[in-house]
């Protein structure tokens, strides 16, 4: 066992060292300042000024003292626990299955294992609760199933991504050396992508805690979160000092939790030996090729049967089914024509070319900001820690706090941007670019600091050696941080249902909508759009992938 | 077309009507006014069109979320406001609404055509009456026909082993039917009562959801949703709306509304306290009531016009009935009891 962990230190795995980058300190003062600049004006003003106007002793003892509100924070806290650790548990599998195979359709795979996660709970829940058994509806079982449904993207990415860089060498070595596979994976492979199952893990978790439409959908009124709470308190009864205590207590809890995770991941950080491109392989013995048939079907399954409801949903226009809904969205329809009281309220095919134009500029910002941040957090040491979790902080603050906060931030000259229409890209990208730093810090804390110093020793600049070694690396995590980017930004619902605006509907927000009033034209019609955004998904993710091959055959 | 120069000449009247308004005198003709509306306001950007051609002045709407939401943004922004009038508090919110001074007076000339019942809930006039509907059971037609069994007909009647796990409800603390439908019991069962009546209705199988869409499109049977449940709360209009949002077209109303379970809701329309154009914005008020755009309201909001004298179109006459005399409760008491009210529901039916 030491002879095999004594090969392992002194080979391509070395603990992290201080200081592994070698740019000039005001260039990575340069970086971080978009994205400080980003979260202090867009997150934490907002949140600060709502705090400090609504907050009241009164409020502060409520919070205390209300059995049924410890009751919502405890029952928030234990499901998301579990949900995380059930999440990551069998997010590995088709991470593994995705790393390390090739296979005809892998691209297809990697996309559809990622459409749950950005589309919009009111349309996938739907779904799976009438594919969910009736002894399980309105449980928190009911709930947690869910959240490793719609979250295991999260670590299939996440991990996913330091794994198909990962050296094959390693465990080979083990192997030959008399370990077996589990042994291999769980003291090689496992070992050596504990940080990226950190920062996964840290991200499922602030998902699962501050979880809202699953909850309300699947949970019912006996299994509210926090983040239900802070909306029923704020929106339904007015209680705007109550739900910022709550949104204030719902932050400490989760600055915690976050902070904890950092600490593992760097804890479990080592410089490895990254090649760009690690062979994949076919699976060639009988029971890769029956792990591998099995995972591909369950993936299809899990994620195929929701979608076919989806678009089952949108024939249903009355009695029976036809293409009504359809020709409603995208032809010059009958329907409409002869009936001019048949009025959605929405323009439904303007919402995809809105979703599209914004789910642009939010990529843009977040891959920027993104981008600029990961390089200075990788920099920067524990000021860099404090950069990340500040990143993150949005995605544990909930979506009514930011939206009332912006609302009463940016309301009097010269910042009255109240109705901007950049507000809702700012919005996505708040949301995106935590998980373009995800992406990207993992692979960058990876790169072993000895090629840079091997390129200075033929004699690049600092700048050189930065361009050709860590730019290269990055631009393939940077891709697919863009990638997801863009598909949060489709699929996003929460803040922008509170900075969206008559006529600028985004396709989240129009199914929502589409499906809140009665009538089966209506309802089918948001079902089209959910059938567009779940293909729009798909594609988005499976292009990306592409690139990514093709830059790979290049390089 | 017709529907179109209805709205213009009507509108010219009513503007005409209160154009002799005094404030006008100090304040410049804006540009446009923006009106802030809950999310699900469908009326199109046309509907404004002859005001805009009558006083010069352009509408922008702009959403804030459900009601509840944009209430309370209105009330965080009070005296600053997002716009200039705000379409869409209800008596439910209403006693909230003047409590956070959202809205600054302003009095009709329109207001002797409206509904007195409906313009007596703010007796200062800071809102006035837009439109009005009901929330009520609605039951699955062909369900309680292949059933061989009656649609309920009291609220007692749910109570009954014969309507056993047939009910879905929404939950009071999510829900704005849920709340109008809790309501509506204690209208009926009275302050000591109505825990009774839930308990009951507990026991015979009730089931809560936490939002319409869900209750509705989800659980109730008599939906495209196709759920197992064929009684449902939903709202008076949604007859209507399952006849002419369907295709094809049924000859009749796949569900019906029973009336003795309605909860009476109104909805006002009032000038934000703050803006720079009080007076264009009571101009803004006095169309909104107008015979025209009243007459547009029961297609594109699903409700009643609070105009006595807009005539109702005829999906609303023929696919639902109208209750007379639905259940309410003073706003006054739905905004200092309903706190109490929902969390002693939710211990008796949730945990």
């Amino acid at each position: 066992m030491d002879r095999h962990r004594g090969a392992v230190n002194s080979a391509a795995v070395r603990r992290h060292r201080r200081s592994p980058n070698r740019l000039p300190r005001a260039l990575v003062v340069g970086l971080a300042a978009p994205a400080l600049v980003f979260v202090a004006m867009f997150y934490a003003w907002p949140v600060v000024t709502l705090a400090t106007r609504s907050f009241t002793a009164e409020a502060v003892r409520t919070v205390l003292h209300d059995k049924a509100i410890h009751r919502v924070v405890w029952f928030t806290a234990w499901q998301a626990a579990l949900s995380t650790v059930l999440t990551v548990a069998v997010g590995l599998i088709p991470a593994y299955l995705l790393a390390r195979y090739e296979f005809v359709g892998r691209r297809s795979v990697t996309a559809l294992v990622t459409v749950p996660f950005v589309l919009p709970t009111v349309v996938v829940g739907a779904a799976f609760l009438a594919l969910l058994p009736d002894s399980l509806d309105q449980s928190a079982t009911a709930i947690v199933v869910a959240h490793v449904f719609f979250n295991i993207a999260i670590v299939v990415r996440g991990v996913g991504g330091l794994w198909e860089q990962l050296p094959t060498d390693l465990a080979a070595a083990a192997r030959t050396l008399g370990a077996s596979p589990a042994r291999t994976m769980r003291e090689i492979t496992l070992a050596l992508l504990a940080p990226a199952i950190y920062a996964s893990a840290s991200i499922v978790f602030l998902f699962s805690f501050t979880s809202f439409g699953v909850v309300r959908l699947l949970g019912g009124p006996a299994h509210p979160t926090l983040e239900v709470e802070i909306w029923q308190r704020a929106t339904r009864l007015g209680d705007v000092g109550v739900a910022a205590v709550l949104s204030v207590t719902q932050l400490i809890l989760l600055g915690v939790a976050v902070a904890w995770f950092a600490r593992m991941q760097t804890r479990h950080q080592r410089t490895l030996g990254l090649a760009p491109l690690t062979q994949r392989q076919r699976p060639r013995t009988r029971r890769q090729r029956v792990f591998v048939g099995f995972t591909i079907a369950s993936v299809v399954v899990a994620v195929g049967a929701p979608l076919v409801a989806l678009i089952e949903h949108s024939l249903r226009t009355g009695q029976g089914h036809s293409l009504a809904a359809w020709r409603a969205v995208f032809g010059n329809d009958v329907a409409n024509s002869n009936r001019p009281s048949l009025n959605p309220g929405l323009d439904a095919f303007a919402s995809i070319t809105a979703s599209l134009r914004i789910a642009v500029v939010a990529m843009l910002i977040s891959v920027v900001i993104g981008g600029c941040a990961s390089l200075a957090i990788t920099a920067l040491g524990r000021s860099g820690r404090l950069l990340d979790v500040g990143l993150m902080l949005p995605l544990a603050t909930s979506a009514v706090t930011i939206g009332f906060g912006l609302l009463i931030t940016f309301n009097s000259a010269p910042v009255d941007w109240r109705g901007s229409a950049l507000m809702i890209p700012l919005g996505h990208a708040l949301v995106a670019t935590p998980f373009v730093v995800r992406i990207v810090v993992p692979v960058l804390r990876a790169v072993d600091p000895r090629l840079r110093d091997a390129a200075a020793t033929l004699g690049a600049t600092p700048a050189r050696a930065w361009c050709t070694i860590d730019l290269r690396i990055t631009a393939r995590p940077l891709l697919t941080g863009a990638g997801f980017a863009f598909a949060i930004s489709l699929g996003e619902f929460g803040a922008t249902s509170f900075l969206t605006r008559h006529g600028r509907e985004t396709l989240p927000i129009a199914i929502e909508r589409l499906l809140n009033r009665p009538g089966a034209l209506l309802h089918a019609q948001g079902y089209v759009l959910a059938t567009v955004l779940a293909v729009l998904t798909f594609v988005v993710i499976a292009a990306v992938e592409a690139i990514r091959v093709e830059r790979r055959t290049h390089a | 077309m017709k529907q179109f120069s209805m709205v213009v000449a009507s509108a010219t009247l009513a503007i005409s009507a209160c154009s002799s308004g005094s404030t006008a005198a100090t304040e410049t003709k804006p540009a446009s006014l923006t009106l802030v509306a809950y999310d699900s306001f469908n009326v199109k950007p046309e509907a404004f069109d002859a005001f805009t051609t009558a006083t010069g002045i352009a509408v922008k709407v702009v959403t804030a979320g459900d009601a509840g939401a944009m209430l309370t943004k209105a009330a965080l922004t009070a005296g600053n406001p997002e716009g200039d009038v705000m379409w869409g508090v209800d008596n439910t919110l209403l006693a909230r609404a003047l409590q956070a001074k959202v809205f600054s007076q302003y009095t009709s000339a329109q207001l002797p055509t409206l509904n007195a019942s409906a313009v007596d809930f703010a007796p200062k006039h800071e809102v006035t009456p837009v439109d009005e509907g009901d929330v009520c059971i609605n039951f699955d037609k062909a369900w309680f026909a292949t059933n061989k069994l009656d649609p309920p007909s009291t609220l007692a009647d749910l109570t009954k082993p014969a309507y056993k796990d047939l009910l879905v409800v929404e939950n009071p603390a999510t829900s704005s039917t849920g709340l109008a439908f809790l309501l509506a019991t204690i209208a009926r069962s009275g302050e000591n009562g109505w825990q009774q009546y839930w308990k009951d209705l507990r026991t015979n199988g009730v089931k809560v959801v936490d939002s319409w869409d869900q209750a509705y499109s989800e659980a109730f049977s008599g939906s495209a949703g196709k759920g197992p449940r064929p009684l449902v709360v939903s709202y008076g209009s949604s007859p209507p709306a399952e006849v002419i949002f369907a295709e094809p077209r049924p000859d009749t109303a796949p569900t019906g509304v029973m009336a003795s379970s309605c909860f009476h809701q109104v909805e006002f329309a009032g000038v934000l306290r703050g803006t720079k154009h009080p007076a264009a914005a009571g101009q803004l008020i006095d169309y909104l009531v107008s015979k025209g755009f009243q007459e547009t309201l029961p297609l594109t909001l699903f409700v009643y016009p609070s105009r006595v004298d807009a005539a109702l179109p005829r999906e609303f006459i023929d696919y639902t009935v109208r209750p007379t005399d639905s259940l309410t409760v003073t706003p006054a008491e739905i905004e200092s009891k309903s706190k109490a009210w929902i969390s002693t529901w939710t211990d008796i039916v949730v945990r």
